[in-house]
């Protein structure tokens, strides 16, 4: 036992001493195992302690999950539901995350404190924790009936007793079993090896553990039932913190809702907790854009931005757009009217609202990934769960393995950028989508990268866009060259997700263009300092999904606000957050309903620009030319006018055309001074993870690489990823096979995005990895 | 027992280096800055010793500008019991550092002092032999084990030389610098990085601890270092000058 404590106490050490003389008191008092509620009033006494936090912290810090998880099992009535829980479980073995396709569960690490006799491949958490029930009658008791029961008194008070049941737990004990079980296989996530146990049916010689477990009277009963199996625990190591508003993603938008949310605060005289947690390593290490800034938004928002040295100093001074071919550049009249606008890094610009966030009261936490959304017996979603840390690549815990933490809110705010892990399976579940008749979502790839070219080459505040050459006429893309200041440069290159030849390669078409003979001589001379990647929604007005799920909202581009032709989504992104906060302000204060958030964008200024921008991007279904003739047409003569409004192609992945239709494409290779390989730009993204974890990206169906990508579309993901994650090596018996190199990851969501039978799904890696951009 | 160790703040080491264009140093505008890796091992090992029940309290120091204050929240909430911090916009060369760490032993009494071997910034490996000579403590560098004994006072470390591994045994008080493969560091959990903002941590000036940080070193240029040239194929394995 005392081992026990000691090792959980290097994970935990603010619970050591509570642990450790718990733990010895509980092996003193051994309670007879038919005694009732008085029983082991010392041993039940323990638990509290056991699983408080000791009390520096003002906030509710219980380590058990307290009501939500325990009622939302109560609601789960149906058998099959237990063990595909909201989380997301994978239900087959072939998409467990932590064994490569295929392979059999591994043995956990076996440095932990036990090992179930039975041998099973179980981790070793829950040995651990039914040590501390030495009764079991008294334990289950406690465990399952009044804990479960009783969803809404669940805290335990950290001094008190846990509450008094009554004596009827016996008759409830059927109901709760069931959920009991499903307790603790939601409770290990779908990150630990549990859901082999539950999802696959790798259980004890074969018999169904549901069944045992409804028929014994508690949990420990499954113990004797299963002959040592003690891989169930009741209480659920895991943290959970409550906070008034959770945010996810420190970027534009999650900043400007939490920073809104505090300033209301401080007008009404209230206090509301706001946390927002952030999977880069700093804000704004994950933050990538052009960026022309149009300052609409923060003038709202911070309307003394200016004075207190915000990082926005360049106005836009020339703005050009060119049609490009292979030798030459036409210039056609720009579109754009940036006046008043600024070329700025909006990196930077983040850094800059992260700390004036924090001076407000704003918690911010870089280096924690929300992988999971916590719902309530009512699938109202309460919260996230943050990564376990310290997984190794095999699935077992690693020495500094930490346990992902509950952030619970009363309303939680996504704003995880474009196809946000999270936001994206909140749309499915709560078909956000077909709520409003909105179509799908469509996007391109932006790669870009950031010079510092001569002093005499330099032009602070000039902005060129242009169309064509490197690509084709079917593929809608071009690229973007910002000066800003410290001779700094920002060139880009944006690919459209729906282009057809499944040969293209956007990071290549990128290296094209920069040889381009009025843009190479800008370049030359100078160095690149950083590289980067992300993608960017362009479905506009008609793809914006229903921003709004029972207990929160989705705000900024997780939703979908960036304005296409104008190739700007920072400060409608922004808007968004400022209008969420405010609903949900309205909602924590006042009582009212998150869906103000909807009306507010309805009546917002966001709504009328997307709405005029409509037709611009649908236009180019067809093609360059009509494209630029339909876009030449609303833009002077309809001026947003227009009756109709155009639908989008197919979805991106559907567009993609079979290998056959095409050739492969021929790039030259790299001269190391305009254009570069990918490793030496992966290089200059910063971009680092935890070698040992589990690969973040999952497919769905190990097969389908080998049975569909290779042989009909020639393994396009191994051409779009920005950062050669994907790779199709010849193995022994020189069958190509894929190669996922997940630490490469820039985390764009392109390979979510274009993979042609959705089979990849991006997945939140270990907090804290990822790109390392400062100046993007 | 206490146990003081001694944490710095330099730049990530993730993070890819710039010079500066006026070639006076490296670019750390803007760029992340996070603990010394040795020093997060440093910092793992006192945690360790003290939850093995040998020690009683870890004492994480850092000396810089106010932001080193974050270092040492980090430190806080891997698990130390006390920061203090050396506020200073000097630049310290690790003789000014050893001086102050022995001024800070000399007010904290530790019964061990742990730093990271080097920093990854500097790379200078000299910190922690300079504060032992100052302190005249044995020291036992590049530690790839400790183990202490209560009793009898001293601490085994086995050091990773070029020649293999050596084991010392060292009366404490005495210096230890940790080399790689000591341990790996915890992470910070969340609940304590949310404790460890309201912790208070003790400041010190130098002129508190009489220290005078004055400079034997300038800085007189920093460069890139040349690029690679490409290699010459040869057609014998010969001599290679005698081709061309």
């Amino acid at each position: 036992m005392l081992t026990y404590a000691t090792k959980r106490c290097r994970f935990n050490p603010a619970v050591n001493s509570s642990l450790a003389t718990s733990v010895s008191c509980s092996q003193k008092s051994s309670p007879s195992a038919d005694s009732s509620e008085n029983s082991s009033p010392l041993s039940l006494a323990m638990m509290p302690r056991l699983f408080s936090k000791s009390n520096h912290h003002p906030r509710t810090c219980t380590t058990v999950s307290s009501s939500s998880s325990s009622t939302y099992l109560l609601n789960s009535t149906s058998s099959t539901d237990h063990f595909e829980p909201h989380t997301q479980v994978p239900s087959s073995t072939s998409s467990d995350p932590f064994s490569s396709p295929g392979a059999p569960p591994k043995r956990p690490n076996t440095t932990y404190p036990t090992r179930t006799k039975s041998g099973y491949p179980f981790f070793c958490y829950s040995d651990i924790n039914l040590r501390f029930f030495p009764s079991q009658t008294a334990a289950s008791r406690f465990l399952s009936s009044g804990y479960l029961l009783n969803p809404t008194n669940l805290s335990f008070s950290p001094s008190g007793f846990p509450p008094k049941h009554s004596s009827s737990t016996n008759s409830n004990q059927t109901v709760n079993r069931y959920p009991f079980f499903g307790y603790s296989a939601r409770f290990f996530g779908s990150q630990t090896t549990v859901n082999r146990i539950f999802s696959s049916g790798y259980l004890l010689g074969g018999t169904n553990l549901r069944n045992s477990i409804r028929i014994g009277s508690g949990f420990l009963k499954v113990q004797s039932l299963a002959g040592g199996l003690r891989s169930f625990s009741s209480e659920s190591d895991r943290e959970s913190i409550d906070y008034d508003v959770v945010v996810v993603g420190a970027g534009p938008a999650g900043l400007s809702a939490a920073i809104r949310l505090k300033q209301m605060c401080q007008e009404k005289g209230v206090d509301l907790s706001v946390c927002v947690v952030e999977k880069g390593a700093e804000v704004g290490a994950h933050i990538l854009s052009g960026n022309v800034f149009e300052p609409r938004a923060l003038d709202e928002l911070l309307p003394q931005w200016k004075q207190e040295e915000a990082p926005i100093s360049v106005p836009v001074s020339s703005d050009k757009f060119w049609l490009l071919t292979k030798d030459h550049a036409f210039s056609l009249p720009c579109p754009f009217d940036n006046k008043g606008n600024y070329v700025i890094s909006l990196s930077q610009l983040v850094r800059w609202m992260g700390i004036k966030a924090e001076e407000l009261g704003v918690e911010i936490y870089p280096g924690f990934a929300a992988s999971e959304i916590l719902y309530d017996a009512n699938d109202k979603v309460i919260g996230i769960l943050t990564n376990d840390m310290g997984v190794a690549k095999d699935g077992s815990k690693r020495e500094n393995f930490q346990r992902g933490v509950e952030l619970k809110g009363r309303i939680t705010l996504l704003a995880e950028g474009c196809r946000g892990s999270l936001s994206e399976k909140l749309v499915k579940k709560y078909l956000l989508r077909e709520k409003v008749q909105a179509q799908h979502q469509t996007y391109a790839l932006g790669i870009k990268e950031v010079w510092e070219i001569d002093e005499s080459k330099h032009k602070p505040g000039s902005v060129l866009h242009t169309l064509g050459w490197p690509l084709d006429y079917k593929t809608y893309g071009g690229s973007f060259l910002y000066h800003m200041k410290d001779r700094q440069v920002s060139v880009g290159f944006v690919v459209a997700l729906n282009y057809q030849n499944p040969f293209l390669n956007p990071y290549k078409e990128f290296q094209k263009f920069k040889h381009h003979p009025v843009i190479k001589p800008l370049l030359e001379g100078g160095t690149v300092l950083q590289y980067g990647a992300r993608t960017l929604n362009e479905g506009g007005f008609q793809s914006i999904p229903y921003p709004v799920f029972p207990g929160g909202a989705i705000i900024g581009c997780s939703a979908g606000f960036l304005n296409v032709p104008k190739i700007k989504g920072t400060h409608t992104a922004m808007k968004s957050g400022m209008l969420a906060a405010e609903a949900a302000f309205g909602v924590l204060n006042e009582g009212s309903n998150m869906e103000a958030y909807w009306d507010n964008l309805k009546n917002s200024w966001i709504w009328e620009e997307l709405y005029k921008a409509r037709n611009y991007r649908p236009a180019f279904e067809h093609g360059l030319i009509p494209g630029l003739a339909l876009s030449a047409l609303e833009h002077y003569i309809l001026k947003g006018r227009s009756p109709l409004t155009l639908k989008h192609g197919k979805p991106d992945h559907e567009a993609t055309d079979v290998a056959k239709l095409h050739s492969p494409l021929q790039y030259s290779k790299p001269d190391g001074v305009v254009s570069f390989d990918v490793p030496t730009s992966l290089y200059r993204s910063n971009t680092n993870h935890e070698h040992d974890q589990p690969a973040h990206l999952r497919l769905r169906d190990p097969k389908i690489p080998g049975l569909v990508n290779l042989p009909d579309y020639a393994g396009p993901e191994s051409r779009y990823c920005p950062a050669r994650v994907y790779e199709y090596n010849p193995d022994e018996e020189g069958q190509l096979k894929l190669h996922i190199n997940a630490q490469n990851c820039l985390h764009c969501k392109a390979c979510d995005i274009k993979d042609p039978k959705q089979n990849i799904e991006w997945t939140v890696p270990e907090g804290g990895g990822g790109p390392g951009y400062s100046i993007m | 027992m206490k146990i003081m160790v001694a944490i710095k703040r330099v730049v990530d080491y993730a993070v890819k280096i710039r010079v500066k264009s006026d070639k006076t140093g490296v670019e750390t505008q803007n760029v992340k800055m996070s603990m010394n890796p040795f020093c997060e091992i440093a910092l793992e090992e006192a945690l360790r010793i003290r939850e093995s029940g040998l020690a009683s309290e870890v004492v994480a120091v850092s000396m810089g500008p106010t932001q080193c204050v974050d270092t040492l929240r980090t430190g806080l909430a891997m698990g130390a019991d006390r920061a203090i911090h050396v506020d200073t916009t000097a630049a310290l060369y690790p003789l000014s550092v050893a001086k102050l760490l022995k001024a800070l032993v000399d007010v904290e009494k530790p019964g061990l002092l742990i730093l990271g071997k080097q920093a990854i910034d500097d790379d200078c490996n000299q910190t922690g032999q300079m504060v032992a000579g100052l302190l005249d403590w044995p020291q036992g560098t590049f530690a790839s084990k400790v183990v202490l004994d209560k009793e009898k006072q001293v601490a085994t470390v086995e050091r990773e030389v070029d020649g293999g591994l050596e084991t010392l045994c060292l009366d404490l008080p005495a210096v230890i610098t940790t080399d790689l493969r000591l341990n790996q560091p915890r992470y910070a959990t969340l609940p304590n990085i949310m404790k460890a903002k309201s912790k208070v941590i003790k400041k010190f000036t130098p002129q508190e601890l009489n220290v005078e940080i004055k400079s034997d070193l300038e800085v007189v240029q920093v460069t890139e270092p040349p690029k690679r040239k490409a290699g010459v194929i040869v057609s014998f394995c010969g001599r290679a000058d005698r081709q061309a």
